[in-house]
């Protein structure tokens, strides 16, 4: 028996094991690996490998790992595995913004092979050529997606490197000797957020542009917030709504002319690569999230990277160390004379820097393009069948082509129904679907963020909607259905707002135990 | 076991059903009778009781007698506790504020009100923001922030505040038209206090952006920033409104939280002023006006701060205008523009365009100002 070829829908539950933490199933003196004593004729030699440690630098209690077997370790970790909705086991794309795509398994394999992993970033550069030769290829490679003219790998994500491009746009004025002057960075609310905070950090003022009447980013609010106090332009294009500026060149001269810089968010391309550049665009400053468009993956924690790329004149700002090449080899550049500094240990995160440079030499330029032209069609089947959808809308710039995503509202069904957004979405995981719950800011009520890239066949994006259509229909028919779920997946309903609280969460084992002992939260 | 008090407005809407702006005097009421209207109030007021749910079995009710709600809970099977009061045949507007003020007294934990803007008023008047409400929408004129989207969605607000994760408040105004102006053409809306009401926060909250901040904490974010950048020997006018009133508060002044207050040097030049009272302070060296939209339609001027007249907002000057507003009270616009409506048709086109809105300790956003 499978799905209804009908109705597309699945018998779908997911198991549930109802796992113990793993610090709860250790049992003392119970071991995964028995370590054997040394030969007497090592100890003879070297001694027990201990006793010359420095006593300052000797633990005095064992640290308190969980005791467990290995056969005991491998089912714990299967059993969570079992308990989860990863990228390569649903139709991810309910996690807008997010670029979940395809992540072809050789390109781990490239990432974990010895030649790569036995690498260390303390050797002797004639020693890593090959890493170093991939880091410049990969340069060359954004170079001319971006029309931009040099690239760090040192930032570790999105935000990161936008915290790279506010403390360049600080450097670059400061060289001129307006810093102090130059202390307002302006973005669009349905900018990435991270362009505000990561601003925010740096200590600029933020200036927050609405859209205009008609929903399209404004560019006269952005003429009236300009002055002789612009430090830069942060900007997301097409925004977190799918809706593409095309005016954008107007955006960076209005910057331009008031003596700013213009930094462009590309965490996200998926949607233009091979069509739009950077440069063409008027940008000063951009970065790619390799983990996003890339495909290196998405890995909601890591590892990931953000390029980050530079014009010509600023350049000297960028982090170091850059990969230089002098025709007989490669090597690491530490010599910027007004560089922001080391933002990153090392390299870089270069599992990432492998993946996204095997990705792109598969595809090649065509290939790039088309990803591109693919995610938009993709996004815009999905947009006319989600918009066919009772109670669901796409506010702002009503009626026009979106590009790789869609911020949807379920408004009308909430108000009809009261199943909102949370809703759905708890009621998806019944079904085997994901949805993410963040559309920050909360401008669009009730919002949903698809995106569903290059990767995701008809047939997916069919079943998708077809989950979409059915939980809309219950919630006219049924509401409490929809308002009790999930009722197939591996928790009851949880609480969104417990996420909110720092009291109630814990990442570690013993803030856990802290905050219950604490009361702040019940054990488990 | 919580209790809800529950006020109905037996009257509210009856006049909008027969084409009537409201239904406030009783002249109107016996003309909405006259052309036919019935009450509407009690059926929507158990359309969002029934939306309560199971939770009802953990809910007890104080109510007022007979149709101001006891007859409506008692249809539905409750048994409520009533409040001992004389209510004839006809219910008023005294009535209305007399259940709330025991309400009060006795505590409750939700008061629930079926009617319109003029029965929030009603209610604010006794409460103020010391107990939580919620209005069920039954009304003909909803101008005032404080009404669900519509009954049953209001039966499971209640709910969810109640007995829900979290418990989520916040402050909003209450305003009410003069229906016979509004009759002949005018608006002329009045702000009449401010009512503590539960909300659904932001649906589901943004993780990215970590813990979110409650709108109380932007307000006192951007009242900060003001305060710190005030400047000595300008004379501020202070329009009313819960932003605004922070800033009185940072300063350590008494306000008015309806009114429109002078500030110089820190100190208090007057409080709940008229439109003469700030022309005759104007004329002394360099001023300047700070105020928040205040309505839902996001109206900065002619809507319950009309001392803030034409007159004076050209005294000060449009660029000596500092407009505050948190990031939600803009998204709640919806894309629509701030609007003036100061009495001066030549004084509002005037006002129009783009202006820097404080929306944090140091952060703005542009936004755009039209006339109506």
């Amino acid at each position: 028996m499978g799905m209804d070829l009908n109705t597309k829908l699945r018998k779908f539950h997911q198991a549930k094991w109802d796992e113990p933490i793993i610090f709860e199933l250790s049992r003392p003196g119970e071991r995964g690996v028995l370590m054997p004593t040394a030969d007497p004729g090592i100890e003879e030699a070297v001694g027990d490998g201990i006793s010359s440690l420095p006593s300052n630098m000797v633990r005095k209690d064992p640290p308190a790992l969980p005791e467990l077997g290995q056969m005991q370790v491998l089912k714990h970790f299967l059993r969570l595995s079992q308990e989860n909705l990863g990228a390569d086991l649903n139709v991810d794309i309910g996690q807008g913004t997010c670029t979940m795509k395809y992540s072809p398994k050789i390109n781990e394999q490239f990432a974990t092979a010895p030649k790569f992993t036995e690498v260390h970033p303390l050797q002797p550069e004639e020693s890593v050529q090959g890493i170093l030769q991939i880091i410049h290829e990969l340069d060359l490679f954004l170079r001319e997606i971006s029309g931009l003219d040099r690239f760090s790998f040192q930032p570790g994500g999105g935000s990161h490197a936008i915290l790279g491009m506010a403390s360049m746009v600080r450097a670059y004025h400061e060289t001129n000797g307006e810093g102090d002057q130059r202390d307002e960075i302006i973005t669009t609310i349905f900018s990435h957020p991270s362009d505000y905070s990561a601003a925010s950090v740096l200590g600029y003022k933020v200036i927050n542009l609405y859209p205009d009447a008609d929903g399209m980013p404004d560019l006269d609010a952005l003429k009236a917030a300009v002055s002789e106090r612009t430090a830069a332009l942060f900007i997301t294009n097409p925004e977190d709504t799918g809706i593409y500026n095309a005016r954008i060149v107007e955006f960076t001269q209005a910057v331009h002319e008031a003596g700013g810089l213009c930094g462009y968010d590309q965490a996200n391309a998926n949607g233009i690569l091979g069509i739009t550049r950077a440069k063409e665009a008027g940008f000063d400053l951009c970065f790619f999230n390799l983990h996003k468009t890339f495909s290196s993956p998405h890995g909601c924690g890591g590892p990931g990277s953000g390029a980050l790329g530079a014009t010509e004149s600023l350049r000297p700002f960028l982090p170091v160390p850059l990969v230089e090449s002098d025709g007989s080899g490669y090597f690491l550049d530490y010599d910027l004379p007004s560089t922001i500094g080391k933002i990153r240990s090392f390299y870089g995160v270069m599992p990432a820097v492998v993946k996204a440079w095997s990705w792109i030499r598969a595809l090649g330029a065509e290939g790039l393009e088309e990803a591109a032209r693919v995610a938009v069609l993709n996004n815009n089947y999905l947009f006319r069948k989600v918009m066919e959808i009772r109670g669901a809308s796409a506010p702002y710039a009503e009626g026009r082509h979106r590009i790789e995503q869609v911020r949807y509202s379920w408004e009308k069904l909430f108000e009809e129904t009261g199943v909102g957004t949370w809703d759905i979405t708890c009621r998806l995981a019944d079904f085997g679907m994901h949805m993410w719950s963040s559309h920050h800011p909360f401008v669009v009520p009730e919002p949903m963020t698809l995106e569903p890239t290059e990767s995701y066949s008809k047939a997916e994006l069919d079943e998708y909607i077809a989950v979409l259509e059915q939980v809309s229909k219950e919630a006219y028919e049924n509401p409490e259905l929809v308002k009790t779920a999930p009722h197939r997946s591996v928790t009851r309903r949880p609480g969104h707002d417990t996420l909110d609280d720092p009291d109630k969460w814990a990442v570690t084992w013993r803030s856990y135990l802290k905050k219950c002992a604490e009361g702040k939260r019940d054990r488990i | 076991m919580k209790t809800i008090g529950l006020i109905v407005n037996p009257i509210a809407g009856m006049g909008g059903k027969v084409g009537l702006k409201g239904t406030d005097g009783e002249d109107t009421l016996a003309r909405a009778r006259t052309l036919g209207a019935s009450p509407e109030s009690p059926r929507r007021a158990a359309e969002a009781l029934r939306a309560l749910g199971p939770v009802t079995e953990r809910l007890s009710f104080l109510t007022a007698p007979g149709e101001m709600g006891e007859k409506v809970l008692r249809r539905l099977g409750e048994d409520p506790v009533v409040l001992e009061m004389e209510v004839g045949d006809r219910t008023f507007a005294h009535h209305t504020g007399e259940a709330a003020a025991r309400m009060r007294a006795r505590g409750v934990d939700l008061l629930l009100f079926a009617g319109g803007d003029g029965t929030a008023r009603d209610v604010v008047a006794q409460v103020e923001d010391q107990v939580v409400c919620l209005g069920i929408p039954t009304g003909v004129k909803m101008h005032s922030a404080v009404f669900a989207v519509n009954p049953p969605r209001g039966g499971e607000l209640a709910a969810e505040y109640l007995f829900g994760d979290a418990e989520h408040t916040r402050t909003a105004e209450v305003m009410d038209v003069d229906e016979q102006a509004l009759g002949e053409g005018h608006l002329s809306a009045t702000l009449f206090g401010y009512m503590t009401v539960p909300f659904r926060r932001g649906h589901v909250q943004g993780l990215k952006a970590g813990t979110p901040e409650d709108e109380r904490a932007v307000q006192r974010a951007i009242a900060g920033g003001i305060v710190r950048r005030m400047e000595d020997g300008v004379t501020y006018v202070v329009g009313p409104g819960t932003t605004t009133a922070e800033i009185m508060g940072l300063l350590g002044l008494d306000f008015s939280l309806l009114g429109v207050d002078l500030v110089r040097n820190r100190t208090l030049l007057g409080r709940d002023l008229s439109e003469q009272d700030l022309l005759d302070h104007l004329g002394e060296g360099p001023s300047s006006i700070i105020v928040t939209p205040v309505g839902g339609q996001g109206f900065l001027f002619g809507r319950g701060n009309q001392p803030i007249s034409a007159r004076v907002v050209r005294r000060v000057g449009r660029e000596r205008l500092i407009i505050v507003a948190t990031p939600d009270k803009l998204s709640s616009l919806r894309g629509e523009p701030l609007r003036v409506d100061s009495g001066d048709a030549e004084t509002d086109q005037w006002l129009t365009g783009y202006y820097r809105v404080a929306s944090g300790f140091s952060d703005c956003s542009i936004y755009r100002v039209a006339a109506t």
